[in-house]
């Protein structure tokens, strides 16, 4: 390491004092371990981490003989990138480094491109995706032969996914290609940084954690409104006159959402009550491109006084001034909430200021309990599990296209991976297996191989051709199949809507996009046509079904408030309700299941409160309602929340215990799980990572549909005939742990250890109230989709006089 | 008469040699499968593959000798006619018949669509949504039939893309395969 690193060229410090800035203590510490193998930096928005990340490598670079590529940097979001460089030029041309920095991303010209592998610059700031291209090509040895430093930036985001995977695989490689390289990865405030580092750190290296100072505590809580909040529902629509008189009184607003749905319907309302015609923007992942950048660029332009978003705003991007920050609806995720919180006030050492919404009366609980989380820095989330094998599977074809490869080298190098380092030879096998030869049980493909062992028994593409189609497919991010929506007669997109969600569209439905109301006119060639609307309340408001489940910790805290004699933190109305509930009935408890049954509207009804989440509860409600069929109840039908289901059917549940038997849960959800709809979810999803399904052909052909069919036809093919394939492996593993929660239901399980408590009523129950208004009631009906079907054809043909059959 | 279209047997297999992607080999046993049982069901003196048989010719010659045997048994004792597809343009090494296209009585088999009436024809995949649901779906007007496509490892084209619409009359019908059949007008 040079010596100029630990201690910084004079130039430097005359940078710094003349900006009236001294060195933070954590970007010195940086300096001072820059000869670390590995280094994890945790230090909240607006710290200087970015700055603290790069310091060490234009402190190296600062004489001008290094050559080459020196530091690389990478970050989930394109316009990180690109956000970065732009950072990164003020202090390099300031003091007129003889530094070379340039991005390299998906909107990166050809020409670009293919220069900047000839001649890379000194500082590269990319993508994981932009990296594992990198990583795919033969010259790669020579490109990163002389790399010294990478830094991951956000590398608590690329945590939570496969992308991260993919990132620490393509450093497993360059690790070989530079074994002096060393890595750095900075990140937001994390519950578990040790489980960062150890992702970050080559295996079994150690990775010292630096904590840089938190701040001051946020300025956090509960929005005051004169209307207490609805008893269900998501809109918030009581607190807008409090949220506009909120958005007057600062300069910039952040108005985060839960869902992409809630964030249109609350825009939308906004609009009808913004008399001042304050301008209010709205930004997420379902609109087109052009009208997120021209919101963000108007919001860097200080011209937006509040904008509404959702996810796609939560990253480390500088929007400019935000000095609110307003939380619609309840955190599910303490985690998440603080990290958002940390989007307002990005000045060190002032306080982040932000407002929690609750939408209804029960997240009012559930935002009380948020605060005392965040208060408290207790933050949550679940363990990671191991590496995914589908990521592994791309990443063996990924190694193919470099070159020829021996597998116990191949082998070694996985192993250097955090998340591999327990991986199995067996399993590695069974992946490189499926990668050679499809590794089915009917062994088809002798003569048509994707990789072929040669005598030196190094693997290597049959058909080196095979490289374009393997590149093209690199990544592991899942785009849901999306239609384009745009105005008939008008070229321009106005966002994104589902497939699964334009499918139910009939003529005529109206729904929300971009803050407006539109009208279904039809589907051409794959683009949904609508028209303008004038109504002011759309037909169906939501599209984006998937909803954040509560955090297991949030729970645990609630189900803690519970068990309180009063509630002197909580608004009147509130406490009120929960003290109402426990003189009808009970406050649901940890170490118990609450059964409630009522009669209600002629139907008897179960309320179960379970606490497990969301989707637990969902899959919960399912497997209860398979039970109750099977012991002659007729449930009728469900919904679930957070933190209960409700089911109703014809029949009265006496003894609710049995129906909470584990194995026959277990047993209900692996029949149920094997055609259910989020296993093919699932099964595309890994499919399409590891290399079985190409979402991208090269000269794709406009006339070539009925070429494609439905990945659900490989899943059902496998399913009958492979059962044992790895790639149903792969699913299985992925539904349980992710989609479905079903771990959730295990957890509720063992904490409740069959201990059901049943209270009989005679009408419904305060805390169970909520639930009657909840939207996505599920019926059940096992021959229902076809009776639908063909009632509508009957009035079809009745339309034109004709009989159905 | 058992009329069946667009088998796409050995697509798997063509997929690989092309792309190197190799999908589960399962399709060409689903198809005969689904056949074998049809043919048990209808016991028709003649079958009649309406093109696209094969996925491609190449595909045809690498089926399995299990396959093969398959394909020999089911075709004992029956009138087997292979009409030509575009994927599938020569003869194949297997029993039956190889022609162009067919004629019996008034009408005519062919694999694509013409002008002419009294006319079955496959070759374009179509489905047919209804609720939500999309199904391979048989169309119908008053002169022709155009069939869904009966391979496993086949995609559709819906019957309302300007490409199928074109081809037939106003008085169209989808007819969607399935438990029930269900017949809609295409209007």
């Amino acid at each position: 390491m040079p010596a100029a690193t630990r201690h910084l060229p004079a130039i430097f410090h005359d940078w710094f004092a003349a900006r009236g800035w001294s060195v933070h203590p954590h970007q010195q510490a940086m300096l001072d371990r820059a000869g670390d193998p590995a280094l994890l930096l945790i230090a909240p928005t607006g710290g200087g981490k970015t700055l603290a990340g790069f310091l060490p490598s234009l402190a190296e670079l600062a004489d001008g003989t290094h050559q080459g590529l020196h530091t690389l940097y990478v970050s989930p979001l394109k316009a990180l990138a690109a956000d970065i460089k732009r950072n990164l030029r003020t202090p390099v041309d300031d003091m007129a480094l003889p530094i070379r920095i340039e991005d390299r991303t998906g909107d990166t010209s050809y020409t670009q491109k293919r220069r900047q592998r000839a001649d890379p610059p000194h500082i590269l700031l990319t993508t994981p995706e932009s990296l594992a291209l990198l990583v795919s090509y033969e010259d790669a040895p020579r490109m990163f032969a002389g790399l010294q430093r990478v830094i991951v930036d956000e590398i608590h985001a690329l945590a939570e996914s496969k992308r991260g995977d993919q990132l620490m695989l393509a450093l497993s490689r360059l690790q070989t290609l530079a074994p002096g390289l060393r890595r750095v990865g900075l990140s937001a405030t994390v519950e578990d940084p040790p489980a960062i580092a150890r992702m970050l750190a080559r295996h079994p290296d150690p990775c010292p954690i630096l904590l840089a100072d938190p701040g001051p505590a946020p300025d956090i809580a509960m929005l005051q409104t004169d209307a207490p909040p609805p008893w269900a529902g998501g809109g918030a629509t009581y607190a807008i006159p409090a949220v506009l008189e909120a958005v007057k009184q600062h300069k910039t607003t952040l108005i985060f959402h839960n869902t992409r749905a809630q964030a249109e319907i609350f825009f939308h309302n906004l609009w009808l009550a913004n008399t001042d015609d304050l301008p209010i923007g709205i930004h997420h992942g379902s609109l087109a491109r052009e009208q997120r950048e021209r919101v963000e660029s108007a919001m860097v332009a200080g011209q937006l006084r509040a904008i509404v978003c959702t996810g796609s705003l939560d990253l480390g991007i500088d929007w400019g001034d935000v000095d609110l920050v307003i939380q619609v609806g309840a955190p599910k995720n303490v985690k998440r909430l603080v990290q958002r919180i940390g989007r307002a006030n990005h000045r060190y050492n002032a306080p982040s200021k932000a407002l929690l919404v609750p939408a209804n009366r029960f997240e009012v609980v559930e935002c009380v309990a948020a605060l005392e989380a965040v208060q408290a820095h207790d933050l949550d989330g679940d363990p990671k599990g191991a590496g995914p094998r589908d990521v592994l599977c791309q990443h063996i074809l990924i190694t193919a296209c470099a070159g020829p490869f021996h597998a116990d080298d191949l082998f070694a190098e996985v192993r250097s991976v955090g998340a591999y380092a327990g991986l199995t030879r067996a399993d590695f096998d069974a992946c490189l297996d499926f990668c050679a030869t499809g590794g089915y049980a009917l062994r088809a493909y002798d003569r048509w191989k994707r990789l072929l062992q040669t005598t030196d028994s190094k693997w290597r593409l049959r058909d080196p051709r095979a490289a374009l189609r393997i590149r093209m497919n690199i990544g592991t991010i899942q785009d849901t199949d999306t239609l384009k929506v745009r105005m008939k007669g008008n070229f321009k997109p106005l966002g994104e809507v589902e497939e699964s969600f334009a499918a139910t569209l009939t003529q005529g439905d109206t729904f929300l996009i971009g803050g407006q109301i539109v009208r279904y006119e039809g589907l051409r060639e794959m683009t949904v046509e609508v028209s303008r609307d004038a109504t002011k309340t759309p037909k169906i408001a939501t599209f984006m079904g998937t909803k954040f489940a509560n955090s297991t910790q949030l729970s645990q805290r609630i189900l803690r408030m519970f068990a309180q004699d009063d509630w002197p933190g909580l608004p009147a109305h509130t406490a009120e309700w929960l003290g109402l509930q426990r003189r009808y009935s009970k406050l649901p408890e940890a170490d118990r299941i609450l059964v409630e049954s009522f009669p209600h509207e002629g139907r008897q009804h179960i309320c179960v409160y379970g606490f497990a989440g969301r989707n637990a509860m969902q899959t919960l409600g399912m497997l209860l309602t398979q039970r109750m069929e099977e012991l002659g109840l007729h449930p009728l039908g469900f919904v679930a929340t957070d933190y209960a289901t409700l089911i109703w059917g014809l029949e009265a549940v006496t003894d609710p215990a049995p129906l909470f038997r584990a194995p026959d849960l277990r047993a209900g959800f692996e029949t149920w799980l094997s055609g259910n709809a989020v296993m093919k979810r699932t099964f595309r999803g890994a499919a399409t990572i590891a290399g079985l399904i190409e979402r991208n052909l090269p000269h794709a052909r406009k006339s070539g549909r009925q070429a494609t069919f439905s990945s659900d036809i490989l899943y059902d093919t496998l399913a009958k005939y492979d059962p044992d394939h790895l790639m149903l492996q792969i699913t299985r593993e992925e539904a349980l742990r992710g989609l479905v929660d079903f771990g959730r239901i295990e957890e509720m399980l063992q904490r409740t250890a069959g201990r059901v408590d049943h209270v009989v009523l005679d009408r419904v129950t305060p805390l169970a109230l909520p639930l009657f208004l909840e939207q996505g009631r599920i019926a059940l009906a096992g021959a229902g989709r076809e009776r639908l079907m063909e009632d509508e054809a009957a009035a079809l043909m009745a339309k034109i006089g004709m009989p159905a059959d | 008469m058992l009329c069946v279209s667009d088998l796409h047997l050995g697509k798997s297999d063509r997929i690989a040699r092309r792309s190197g992607v190799m999908l589960p080999p399962y399709e060409v046993q689903e198809t005969l499968d689904r056949l074998a049982s049809d043919i048990a069901a209808t016991d028709p003196r003649q079958v009649i593959c309406l093109g696209d048989s094969f996925d491609d010719l190449a595909a045809a010659d690498s089926l399995g000798d299990d396959m093969r045997l398959r394909l020999t048994s089911l075709q004992a004792g029956r009138k087997w006619v292979w009409i030509e597809g575009n994927h599938d343009p020569g003869p194949v090494d297997l029993g039956g018949t190889h022609l162009a296209q067919l004629q019996v009585g008034a009408l005519t088999f062919r694999h694509i669509a013409t002008s002419a009436t009294a006319e079955v024809s496959g070759h374009y995949h179509p489905k047919h949504r209804l609720a939500g649901r999309s199904r391979p779906a048989f169309v119908v007007d008053a002169t022709r039939i155009i069939m869904p496509a009966y391979g496993a490892y086949t995609g559709g084209l819906d019957c309302m893309s300007p490409v199928i619409r074109q081809l037939v009359g106003p008085r169209a019908l989808a007819i969607l395969t399935g438990h029930k059949a269900l017949a809609v007008p295409l209007a």
